[in-house]
């Protein structure tokens, strides 16, 4: 008999893509989980619109209840409400940190042009004294951001609200 | 199958297409590393957006065909975009003029889209409007750096808005589709739409000590299929693909 709760335990062990370090619940993507006690329903958002791990994501969630013995799951995708930083857990802020990815900060209002960049401290040596390169970085969901104290390069998982 | 319902999404989506692909030409080719991920993550985003959009207009129209049949199997008259978003990519600032044009209006568009009786678009528009306000910080930077930076710079990015202008009138296109969508509560009051974008376009412009243009000659036609002959390049190369090997998939 698998609950709800089984679900949300074995969707720990399948991993974002694209920063394995976290977990799809760490993440914030899972939505919802069914259970009639044999089969599963997971509802899943993306993060952005055009993020090509969605569909990797579904194909691992669909792989790792199979194994766990969940002969029939679905995997529905939701735009709404949309996905915000504010959904990773502190738990999975924690794992960013410790991986080497800064994690998201309480962003100025976006409509403030040449605002002074976000102070996003050093994930490695914690100096608050660091720089943004690019709002934009390897994936979607990042800036690239540098730290002036021990000239670390490193991606500041930036915060979408 | 309501075929304004249908249009309306069409056009909203092939302007993310579009520009999504034009963007995406840019990759290897930026003037520097950090803008050749920029503009890829933003053609990312818009082809995203198309995704969504695409779909929902394929489950509008119900004729069983699929977002990727009409993104890759239309002809030119069939697409509905903006004259603006085909227009060639020419150099850095001109590809930032026209996304500042297009993200200023988009941002706009968005936000009230939220509010739509037609829950998807409302989704898509919530969802999406995360994105644009990014995009739209990113091009209003480099049209001002570029614009009040060195001599040369500032005389390329007036010629861009100089080029462009003549396409910016086409963003506030209404017609009988729109007059239906808006009794329908599927398109919100957009009424003040261009005194809002106008607002955004005159404060960039004052920074970048940049002059509209006094030429108001107006190009439209891309909400009707009627294109300019920058458009079918584009297709020619999107479409290969799927025209030399039906249904092919990697
Ligand atoms: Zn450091």
């Amino acid at each position: 008999m698998v609950t709800a709760s089984d679900l949300w335990l074995w969707l720990e062990e399948v991993s974002d893509p694209e920063i394995p370090v976290l977990t799809v619940v760490d993440l914030g993507v899972i939505r919802s989980v069914e259970t009639d006690g044999k089969n599963a329903h997971i509802v899943i958002t993306p993060t952005y619109s055009g993020c090509p791990a969605m569909k990797m994501i579904e194909d691992q969630i669909i792989e790792k209840l199979k194994e766990k013995g969940v002969d029939h799951c679905t995997v529905e995708l939701t735009l709404a409400p949309a996905w915000t930083t504010d959904w990773i857990s502190e738990v999975g802020k924690n794992k960013l940190r410790e991986y080497g990815i800064a994690p998201p900060e309480n962003e100025p209002d976006k409509t403030v042009l040449f605002a002074k960049p976000t102070v996003v401290p050093c994930p490695k040596c914690g100096s608050s004294n660091t720089r943004m390169i690019s709002l934009f970085g390897s994936t979607a969901c990042k800036a690239h951001y540098q730290c002036n104290d021990c000239l670390e390069p490193y991606d500041y998982f930036k915060c979408l609200r | 199958m309501n075929q304004a319902h249908v249009e309306f999404v069409l056009r909203i989506a092939d302007d993310s297409l579009i520009l999504g692909h034009r963007l995406s030409e840019w990759c290897g080719h930026g003037p520097v590393l950090e803008e050749d991920i920029a503009m890829t993550n933003i053609a990312l985003d818009l082809i995203g957006q198309a995704t969504s959009l695409l779909n929902h207009a394929a489950t509008l129209q119900g004729e069983g065909k699929t977002g990727d049949d009409l993104a890759f199997l239309r002809f030119d008259r069939e697409y509905r975009n903006l004259l603006l978003v085909e227009q060639p990519n020419g150099d850095f600032g001109m590809t930032m003029m026209r996304q500042f044009l297009f993200d200023a209006y988009r941002t706009i568009l968005f936000e009230r889209m939220q509010s739509s009786s037609d829950e998807m678009i409302a989704a898509i528009a919530e969802k999406s409007l995360k994105e644009t306000k990014y995009h739209l910080k990113h091009s209003s930077e480099w049209v001002i750096r570029l614009g009040d930076g060195t001599e040369e710079s500032h005389a390329r990015i007036q010629e861009s808005l100089n080029t462009l202008w003549r396409y910016a009138n086409e963003l506030f296109y209404t017609d009988a589709v729109d007059d239906e969508m808006r009794n329908a509560g599927i398109l919100p009051d957009l009424s003040d739409l261009r005194q809002q974008w106008e607002n955004t376009v005159n404060h960039v412009f004052q920074e970048a000590t940049l002059t509209i243009p006094s030429n108001n000659w107006k190009q439209e036609g891309g909400r009707k299929g009627m294109h300019s002959e920058h458009l079918g390049y584009i297709l020619a190369e999107m479409q290969y693909m799927q025209r030399a090997y039906p249904n092919m998939e990697w």
